[in-house]
């Protein structure tokens, strides 16, 4: 299914789901014995590396400093950058 | 250490060039209650709180405001990409091309430079933590104060969506802020 989605529908996916990460990860810092906040945590993140990984593999990488690798030619001066979209 | 990650955290749609809206929208990037004073003031306190709780909370917290000003410098580069000189004179703009041309740089609507004398670090974690809960809610208001002033529904979108951010901010500052009462209390009568 991530084959199909165009790179805007798949970064909007992964804001989305980065979304409910974070705002999860805040209320975990005051609430870390919170079953069910953990729980919807470690879901949303196993889908999020899902899609990041798909996004990159089509897109080229979102992270480097070792987190993502880079086909030939270094993809990471390729645009577009976040604020030229 | 931090990682970079190309991508904004919501995505920004402005649907028309507006000068006079950039000038207005550049509090929120080097203003006083903008996300720069946000980010430093969080990231900076971290180190003197008392929980592993509060200080990754200011850890997180401070994060995202780095992405907000990202979100931000994004819709002032974007309102301002195309201006002519006459567009940026006519915004009261020009005082801002005589010394940056069409950069971004960390001022206030009104051109004043961003400064530390924004933020403190008191060392004290009750007191901070009460200015942070000040500093969403000032943040929250200008946003409101951008809504009012803004014309583009994308602009206006990505605006609402960093107000909420406040909202939840000043939640989670105030559930910090309990915590560590309950916490000095604990100390003081172990």
């Amino acid at each position: 299914m991530h084959e199909l989605m165009t790179r805007e529908s798949l970064m909007k996916a992964i804001q989305e789901l980065q979304f409910a990460a974070v705002d999860l990860g805040l209320f975990l810092d005051n609430y870390p014995r919170h079953q069910k906040a953990l729980a919807d945590y470690n879901m949303y993140t196993q889908q999020l590396i899902q899609l990041r990984r798909a996004y990159e593999v089509k897109f080229g990488p979102l992270t480097h400093f070792g987190y993502a690798p880079s086909q030939y030619p270094w993809q990471w001066v390729c645009g577009p950058w976040p604020w030229e979209i | 250490m931090w990682v970079y990650e190309k991508k904004l955290q919501y995505p920004v749609k402005v649907c028309n060039k507006n000068v006079q809206m950039a000038k207005f929208l550049i509090t929120q990037y080097g203003g006083p209650d903008g996300e720069l004073s946000a980010a430093l003031r969080y990231l900076n306190q971290r180190y003197t709180m008392p929980t592993g709780k509060a200080k990754a909370l200011l850890t997180d917290i401070g994060t995202e405001e780095l992405a907000h000003l990202e979100i931000i410098a994004t819709m002032v580069y974007q309102l301002l990409k195309d201006a002519t000189l006459d567009e940026l004179k006519e915004a009261g703009l020009g005082g801002h091309y005589a010394q940056h041309d069409r950069a971004l740089f960390y001022t206030d609507s009104n051109g004043v430079p961003w400064t530390a004398a924004y933020i403190q670090g008191m060392g004290d974690p009750i007191t901070d933590l009460h200015e942070d809960m000040a500093a969403e809610q000032k943040a929250r208001t200008t946003y409101e104060h951008l809504i009012n002033l803004s014309d583009d529904p994308g602009v206006k979108d990505s605006l609402r969506f960093l107000r909420e951010r406040e909202v939840v901010h000043f939640q989670r500052f105030g559930e910090a802020l309990v915590d560590i009462y309950d916490y000095v209390d604990r100390k003081k009568f172990y």
